[in-house]
């Protein structure tokens, strides 16, 4: 799917061993598949049904995601830090597609 | 008042129809019962232990903020239970997760029940509920 643009707020610096919050958001309409469009024809199921966030390789949340989450799925939780690396965040689309994006973050 | 057995057989035949009628668009107890389900595989789930946060009132059913938190989960599974299908979503926590807690925003057809039931470390099941008052369904129509 075009157009989709995935945007995450991670924090630049931490300390080793803190807990950091994270919030991602992705602009995409999470079709239902219970819409009508104007002629009363159903519009198909498009939705974002699974979501990934690594740091370093190692899992923080995977998240599998149904019709009743809202259009442009958003998303906070939060992730231990040990050591500097960088958080894979990951969405997979119903038709296939897979956005990504990368976020450094630096250990003092 | 007495009863004869052809108007009892009427009455439970007229009881049974009624039960049967309201049914397709919004989900039924069974298919929540079956989400359940499939998510515990059929172990008990105890109430409390679970933080769920919702608005009380949610004016746009199309974006409710939706907070769920229960400590040492390893997965919780939040449930619309009267949207056409109750799954909304399962948080998986990994081993760098900094909490078992995550916020989202969700789409509720009408004033329901929304459920979150947290899978603990130690194998058993937790649940919450709350319900959520809705000015404007948020699933089409």
């Amino acid at each position: 799917m075009d157009n989709v643009k995935p945007r995450v707020k991670v924090p630049s610096s931490a300390s080793a061993g803190e807990v950091v919050t994270l919030k991602t958001l992705i602009s995409h309409p999470m079709e239902s598949g219970l819409r009508k469009d104007g002629d009363g024809n159903v519009i198909p199921r498009q939705i974002i049904n699974r979501f990934t966030c690594e740091f370093n390789g190692e899992t923080v949340i995977d998240v599998e995601l149904h019709a009743s989450v809202s259009t442009n799925p958003y998303f906070e939780f939060s992730a231990t830090v040990d050591a500097s690396g960088e958080f894979k965040f990951t969405w997979y689309d119903d038709d296939g597609d897979v956005y990504e994006d990368v976020k450094a973050i630096e250990v003092a | 008042m007495k009863f004869t057995r052809r108007e009892t057989l009427v009455i439970a035949g007229a009881a049974g129809a009624a039960t049967v009628m309201p049914m397709s668009l919004f989900a039924d107890e069974a298919m929540v019962t079956e989400a359940i389900a499939a998510f515990t595989e059929g172990a008990d789930v105890a109430e409390g232990g679970v933080e769920l946060t919702t608005p009380e009132i949610a004016e746009n059913g199309n974006t409710v903020p939706v907070e769920v938190m229960a400590e040492g989960a390893t997965a919780i599974m939040l449930l619309a239970e009267g949207n056409p299908t109750p799954n909304v979503a399962v948080f998986n926590f990994g081993a760098k997760a900094g909490a078992a807690a995550a916020s989202t925003r969700i789409r509720l057809a009408g004033t329901q029940n929304v459920t979150a039931i947290a899978k603990l470390a130690d194998g058993s099941f937790a649940k919450a509920s709350k319900e959520v008052k809705v000015t404007i369904g948020g699933c089409g129509g």
